[in-house]
């Protein structure tokens, strides 16, 4: 069983739905008991960083999701899920993150050059930089949905794939148990249910 | 780098697709559910719903039919028509929606778009808007296209963009079910003055029309279209390969 950790931060109906579609058993649950009775935990997120950490922290979550995933259970944050995987964020001011990945979340104005848009939103194309269970489905040059202004900085150790966005953009980053996907697989077609069926196998 | 997106729009009656030249003689085409996963299958980078009706039991309807479309297809889904309030936004967002569009909504009340994009974030809040040449000023139009509003377009377009919306629609009623190609004018103003997602509406009626208005308009974001797609005028994988092979980026 997966559960999909509810903190109160977006909506969880497509990625569920995405689930379902792949034939695995899913729980949308804020439940500690729950989650840590899960095979799998997948740690969504929209908004903004220090909301949602806050909203983890007031709900005891992320000590849930810390504790499991030294443990060794699998987990998967997707889009600012993902952020929250790493040590700090720099969105809004300084705030804390979980710290199960190594590295920072940095924004992109005044990295880009002005012509380019922010958010990096739209669909573009991956490209691997290790190999990883998670891309057993696609291939190099498939292309997922973004929808992001913040990324992952300095997290070259767990980098499984990234999108040109005059960057590299960190798209897909495993570090053994714990993984993350910048862009949103629930909404990219196939090939974003093809990563989470590689995910829940 | 990104890819140009290629977007069919679903206007939704009673439960069903229709279509209407310039605003006008709607006509069935098919089931929303049907119809999403064909263009997901066929490639469409995006969907946009759009509720046409007005009646409070039609629009629960609506969300109904949305709720199963999002728990079917899982590629991006905009969702617009009736949204004047942000309990309009939580109720299609629930359904299963990633952006949701305002239009009227936010010409009589463009706070709409600031509270909006600061519960939901930018990227969620997409300005759509009718745009007609009015002795040769671009002028926003109300009440799907027969209203002029009085209100200068690309004004219009950057106030709303700086009350936070993340994405334009530009609508050309000059050009819109004439299928005699995009708005280029008007589109490259827009792309000019605001630096957030803009898409293109109304004038596909061929392949070539979408190849013009890529090349000639490169900061544009998107072309969205209607009829030309449910009457199977223009097939969408069809139209990506050609337009990949025209040198603009697509995603096959």
């Amino acid at each position: 069983m997966i559960a999909i950790v509810d903190y109160g931060v977006g909506n969880l109906f497509s990625l569920s739905s995405s689930l379902k579609k792949i034939g695995a058993e899913v729980v949308v649950t804020g439940d500690k008991k729950i989650i840590e009775s899960a095979d799998k935990i997948i740690l969504p997120g929209v908004g903004a960083f220090k909301d949602a950490m806050n909203k983890l922290t007031q709900t005891g979550l992320d000590k849930v999701v810390i504790d499991q995933a030294k443990k060794g259970k699998k987990i998967l944050g997707i889009c600012l899920g993902m952020q929250l995987l790493f040590e700090r964020s720099y969105e809004f001011g300084l705030c804390q993150g979980l710290g199960l990945l190594k590295g920072e979340i940095v924004g992109m104005q005044g990295v880009l050059s002005k012509d380019l848009k922010i958010p990096h939103i739209g669909w573009n194309a991956l490209k691997f930089k290790k190999e990883s269970h998670l891309n057993k489905y696609i291939k190099e040059g498939d292309h997922v949905y973004f929808v992001h202004s913040f990324y992952a900085s300095g997290c070259t150790d767990s980098l499984v794939s990234v999108a040109e966005y005059q960057i590299e953009v960190p798209a897909t980053v495993e570090c053994g148990n714990v993984c993350g996907c910048q862009f949103h697989p629930e909404k990219s077609g196939e090939v974003g249910l093809n990563i989470l069926r590689a995910f829940c196998e | 780098m990104i890819t140009k997106r290629i977007i069919p729009c679903l206007d939704v009656k009673n439960g069903r697709v229709v279509k209407g030249v310039n605003f006008k003689g709607l006509q069935d085409v098919s089931s929303p559910v049907e119809l999403g996963k064909y263009y997901s299958d066929c490639g469409a980078d995006e969907l946009v719903f759009y509720d046409i009706t007005a009646s409070f039991e039609e629009r629960k309807l609506f969300t109904e039919i949305l709720t199963e479309v999002a728990s079917q297809v899982f590629i991006p889904l905009t969702v617009g028509g009736g949204i004047n309030t942000l309990e309009d936004f939580d109720r299609v967002l629930k359904c299963g929606a990633d952006k949701v569009s305002v239009n009227s909504g936010a010409i009589k009340n463009p706070e709409l778009i600031k509270v909006a994009s600061e519960k939901y974030g930018s990227q969620c809040v997409v300005l759509s808007c009718d745009i007609k040449r009015v002795n040769g000023e671009f002028m926003v139009f109300s009440k799907g296209g027969r209203e002029n509003t009085g209100i200068e377009a690309i004004s219009w377009i950057k106030k709303c963009v700086d009350l936070g919306a993340g994405e334009v629609v530009v609508n050309s009623i000059d050009t819109d079910g004439v299928k005699k190609g995009f708005d280029i004018e008007l589109l490259d103003l827009v792309c000019k003055a605001v630096n957030v997602p803009v898409i293109a509406s109304g004038g596909a009626g061929k392949i070539e029309d979408l190849i013009e208005l890529f090349k000639k308009v490169p900061s544009i974001d998107a072309g969205l279209a209607e009829s030309v797609f449910h009457f199977g005028e223009i097939e969408i994988k069809n139209l990506k390969e050609i337009l990949k092979q025209n040198g603009i980026e697509m995603r096959l």
